[in-house]
């Protein structure tokens, strides 16, 4: 009977195992001559243009540690808890990039996941989010990448250990959490907010940063756009959890991802720059109200707004304490000294280009991570406000003086509870920095 | 390479992209107005306009100025006529005169956002340009002259 029980439990498991093959199991697609530029029309390679800056396609397909790459050239360094992985090359060279790579086989790889040669792609590859587009914008990224200049490049190896190196086991992960397919329009919603939701969740894929993952690395769906860390730097929560004092409305997030800045709430640093100057800079405005306005509702904003005007007189009168007369708090000298002539607001509202740090994101985030990084990096023309610049204080600053400079503004400048080991954390930030953006003037 | 505007000027400078903006302003460029005090962000000596925003040079690398509108003390008006310029002689305010270039910058950007500024909206944006010849009461003085000239209101303020 127990060898009955057992044999029907192996003959299980084999079926199991073969039928997870059969699954998991993709064909190659017959490699092509590469299509001559011809073969595509130019209103496809021109929407194809702007579909490949608003999915960011050439941020996470050109190499930026050491010698920079040529861009959609691929070997863009990811670090992930599994390991390194490198992206590939998605030129139409040939032999290294995916110059006979078919529509069909390009196709497959944005919905599935899935290699021309049948190989199962890692989701660092955001295939989840793509799978959503639909065939026409796929085929026209497909039409842009195509007439492209071809550049023979091969990346590095990466550097994922067992057992996560083997591939076949993407195709469970796909079964658990990829949901294929083009987004249904949700009736219950107008045409802006589902024009939205395809942008957000397909093409922009903007919680593969914003929400946090599991222990495979997929996107919780538990927790959708609750932050996360990312690259170093925090990607704030796009809910109601975010905790700013003012709420993230529609026009907060259309300036925010249109511009760079956010009047009440701070500019767009670290990966987010990209996002913002190289990727929704290039699309029509109509698409990035689109965006704002589902982000909108995913944070509930019309429910809450009723209490920004509060908030905004609290940081008004937050940001100009210690400011006046003399002072012998050395955290407020420090903060007046270095921050304040650019930072400090009378009201009644913040004045535009003057971020005021009692409404900044960085300082009501859970960990200091975000501050650290753009006082020690600054913020250039590339990034926040493209006008403007933000200097670096990597060398006007020690661990110990960030570290007190953001306890101080923490308890000045919030109503939340204090930060803990900052100096400990500021040094960890320091270290992700590859050297000082600014040569020491002495 | 990086590519500015430099009072009105495009400047095409090829130095590390790490070289703090003060030394392209002085050093490439010739423009000596601005001065070097602290050379770490803390004085405000070093203070220009990017995008007609007070920002310390000494501390702001070059790569983050890539297409900036920059003014320095020298671009501020081509016969050093600027109202806060002429309210700073009215007032005699320089006494050694080194941190006044980036005084004057900083006040100009103060009246930009506050243009009848209070005490404390003066101390607020003022305190990190420092005076080693405590003019400050001067400085003060000037700075509200300025706005009330730029009002057309003939009191001192």
């Amino acid at each position: 009977m127990i060898k009955r029980i057992a044999a029907a439990i192996v003959g299980i498991g084999v079926a199991g195992g073969v039928g997870f093959l059969a699954y998991a199991w993709y064909p190659a697609i017959a490699p092509v001559a590469p299509p001559p530029p011809s073969s595509f029309t130019a209103a496809q390679i021109e929407h194809g243009r702007v579909l490949a800056a608003g999915g960011y396609c050439a941020e996470c397909h050109t190499r930026t540690d050491g010698k920079r790459g040529i861009e959609l050239a691929g070997d863009y360094k990811m670090d992930t808890p599994f390991g390194a992985i490198f992206s590939s090359n998605i030129t139409p060279d040939p032999e290294t990039g995916i110059g006979r790579w078919s529509e069909a086989a390009f196709k497959r790889a944005m919905r599935k996941g899935i290699s021309r040669d049948g190989t199962q792609l890692f989701p660092a590859f955001p295939f989840d989010h793509f799978t959503h587009m639909t065939d026409q914008d796929i085929d026209d990224v497909y039409a842009f990448l195509m007439t492209r200049q071809p550049i023979h490049s091969v990346k590095r190896d990466n550097t994922v250990g067992f057992p996560f190196n083997i591939r076949l086991e993407q195709a469970g992960w796909k079964l658990l959490f990829l949901h294929e397919g083009p987004l249904k329009n949700d009736t219950t919603h107008d045409a802006e907010w589902n024009r939205g939701a395809y942008l957000a969740e397909g093409l922009s894929h903007c919680s593969a940063c914003h929400t946090p993952r599991n222990a495979m690395g997929a996107e919780k769906s538990s927790a959708p756009y609750d932050g996360a860390p990312v690259d170093n730097w925090i990607a704030p929560p796009l809910n109601e959890h975010n905790p700013t004092p003012v709420v993230w409305t529609e026009d907060e997030f259309f300036k925010y991802l249109r511009f760079g800045s956010a009047p009440l709430h701070g500019s767009a640093a670290g990966p987010m720059s990209p996002v913002v100057h190289g990727g929704l800079s290039e699309m029509p405005e109509s698409d990035v109200h689109a965006i704002a306005h589902y982000l909108a509702e995913i944070d509930h904003a019309s429910s809450r707004v009723s209490q920004d005007p509060k908030a905004i007189a609290w940081a008004m009168s937050a940001s100009m304490k210690d400011l006046v007369g003399p002072q012998t708090n050395p955290n407020a000298r420090l903060y007046a000294g270095a921050c304040a002539a650019c930072h400090a607001n009378a009201g009644p509202q913040p004045v535009e280009g003057r971020p005021d740090l009692a409404l900044n994101n960085a300082l009501w985030l859970d960990e200091p991570t975000n501050l650290f990084q753009v006082i020690l990096r600054g913020i250039g023309t590339t990034e926040g406000i493209s006008t403007v610049s933000m200097p670096s204080f990597y060398h006007s600053f020690s661990d110990a003086d960030l570290a007190r400079l953001a306890a101080y503004l923490r308890a000045t400048r919030t109503t939340l509870p204090p930060w803990t080991d900052l100096e400990k954390k500021a040094a960890e930030v320091r270290k992700t920095l590859p050297a000082s953006p600014v040569a020491s003037s002495h | 390479m990086t590519t500015f505007r430099l009072n009105g000027r495009d400047v095409t400078v090829d130095v590390p992209d790490d070289t703090p903006l003060l030394w392209v302003i002085r050093d490439e460029v010739g423009l000596t107005g601005t001065k070097f005090g602290c050379g770490i962000g803390m004085c405000g000596a070093c203070t220009i306009h990017i995008g007609g925003r007070a920002t310390r040079s000494c501390v702001t690398p070059v790569s983050a100025a890539e297409g900036a509108d920059i003014t320095t003390i020298e671009g501020v008006d081509p016969e050093g006529n600027h109202p806060v310029q002429q309210a700073w002689r009215d007032i005699q305010v320089p006494q050694c005169g080194y941190c006044q270039s980036g005084q004057i910058m900083q006040a100009i950007s103060l009246l930009k956002d506050y243009p009848s500024p209070t005490d404390e909206e003066i101390d607020a944006v003022m305190a990190g340009s420092l005076c080693r010849c405590m003019t400050y009461i001067r400085i003060r003085e000037a700075i509200k002259k300025a706005a009330a000239n730029a009002r057309g209101d003939s009191s001192n303020g």
